[in-house]
């Protein structure tokens, strides 16, 4: 495969993570994966924001503890944590030079081999929900035309990751929607399958069903689940209407 | 992402939709669509599980029937874009249309449609519905079209969602249930069909549209025989 395929493949794994069965985890670990498979680079390490703001590792191309502990130091300084305040690309081409601007991130990351790094925001719109770290083993700038490649992919998921939490934000009124377009097909159903049993119309099917939803004191979707699904039949409605319990 | 101008441009022409009869929000979304892409006509279809459960807004009467259509025959935009997620684009029902969707197609192009565009509602990945385009000419959507019409159906798809959260617990909101007569009869005559066959309600349903199709009419009347007791469906294998 070249490199292209692999990149148009990458695009697509990403657009196509928004409409399956999203793992916001394991979507962001494939993302970290392709990075280090595509770029120029030898780690990569996604950052997100939580809901106080603060950046929280979310993954990272290696189980490297080193790797993490690099992206750790980030809660407070580092190229990912400017980069998410900014909205903005961050880097340093020589980390050993740039001790003094980041202190902490700067020499353990040194330490444990990584001599530059490029932070790129996941923005929506203008704002940013997190950032990811391209870490690199030599001094120096990444190839060109790595850095907008990596800033595209990392745009494609923040926007999933937008989708997939409005998603989750509007999952109760989808289900509200959903329960009521089905409950309304499955009362008229149940009028057909009342009138067919006890050989009425389905006028009088509906009162049956209402009547006994009333002296039940059930709502009226219950009863006419009940009837589809073959727990209740005609007999027992017809029953119920002469004031005999059953059930 | 819509831009903010597009945006302004759709609830603005949704504010300025003219219609005779009275329009809910989802109807204006349509008639905006009909406005801003120059279209024959536009509906939004309520899906739930690849079952039609209601037409939540449409720009003219008409379009209804052809919406429910694609779900009697199991075939058509609207269909596959609710079954893949993804927007199904037909500029011509008369040459790819046609072989994509054989019998839709044919009853399409007899009603005067000659292209369509499907947007599945979305919010993430759950589906409520679709929004389908219509025009009476062929030819492809440009850039500026499809932007558009991606973002009609996001809006579609939270005016609906809006529209229910004001609903009575369990019922559906009325500007969201304004099925013409046909369809409780539709229903009701699955539920006749189910026991007359001994089989569950998808397949009674299945077997009514089987049989509207084989007879050559249209699934309300069909519907309606059964409900009177003028038709029953035997088993007949």
């Amino acid at each position: 495969m070249t490199r292209e395929d692999r990149i148009v493949e990458a695009f697509v794994e990403l657009a196509s993570a928004m409409v399956e069965q999203f793992d916001p985890v394991e979507f962001l670990q494939g993302l970290a994966e392709r990075c280090v498979e595509l770029l120029d680079c030898a780690e990569v390490g996604v950052l997100l924001a939580d809901t106080a703001g603060a950046l929280r590792v979310m993954a990272s191309s290696s189980e490297r503890t080193e790797a993490l502990e690099i992206l750790q130091t980030q809660s407070e300084e580092g190229p990912c944590f400017e980069s998410f305040h900014r909205a903005q690309q961050v880097f340093s081409e020589d980390l050993a030079a740039d001790q003094g601007r980041w202190p902490t991130f700067a020499p353990a990351a040194v330490e444990k081999g990584f001599r530059s790094v490029y932070a790129v925001p996941m923005r929506v719109r203008m704002q940013a929900l997190g950032a990811m770290n391209f870490f690199r083993a030599e001094p120096g700038r990444i190839a060109e035309g790595d850095l907008p490649l990596g800033q595209g992919l990392a745009d494609i998921a923040a926007v999933a990751l937008v989708q997939e939490r409005a998603g989750k934000e509007s999952r109760g009124a989808v289900e509200q929607l959903q329960h009521a377009l089905t409950s309304r097909v499955v009362i008229e159903q149940a009028k057909g399958m009342v009138a067919e049993q006890a050989g009425i119309d389905v006028d009088a099917a509906f009162v049956r069903l209402r009547l006994h939803a009333r002296e039940h004191n059930r709502r009226l979707s219950e009863v006419a689940h009940d009837v589809v699904d073959g727990r209740l039949d005609a007999r027992a409605l017809a029953e119920s209407r002469a004031g005999t319990s059953n059930r | 992402m819509a831009s903010p101008d597009r945006l302004s441009v759709v609830l603005r022409a949704m504010a300025d939709t003219r219609s005779d009869g009275p329009v809910s929000l989802v109807d204006r979304v349509c008639l905006a669509a009909v406005e801003l892409l120059s279209l024959q006509g536009a509906g939004v279809s309520l899906i739930v599980e690849g079952q039609l459960r209601g037409t939540a807004g449409v720009s003219e009467a008409g379009i209804t029937a052809i919406q429910e259509l694609q779900f009697t025959l199991g075939e058509g935009p609207c269909v596959e874009a609710w079954a893949s997620a993804q927007p199904v684009l037909e500029p011509d029902l008369d040459d790819r249309g046609a072989t994509r969707w054989p019998a839709f197609a044919r009853a399409a192009l007899e009603a005067g449609v000659r292209a369509m565009f499907a947007f599945p509602l979305r919010i993430g990945a759950i589906r409520i519905g679709v929004l389908v385009l219509y025009r009476d000419r062929p030819g492809a959507l440009d850039g500026e079209d499809l932007a558009f019409g991606l973002l009609l159906a996001d809006v579609a798809t939270q005016v609906i969602l809006g529209l229910q959260a004001g609903a009575p617990a369990e019922r559906l909101h009325d500007l969201l249930a304004r099925e013409p007569a046909h369809w409780a009869e539709i229903h009701q005559a699955t539920g006749m069909v189910a026991l007359q066959l001994g089989v569950p309600l998808d397949e009674a349903f299945v077997r009514l549209r089987a049989y509207a199709f084989a007879s050559d009419r249209p699934l309300r009347e069909v519907a309606r025989e059964v409900v009177a007791r003028r038709l029953r469906l035997e088993e007949a294998r």
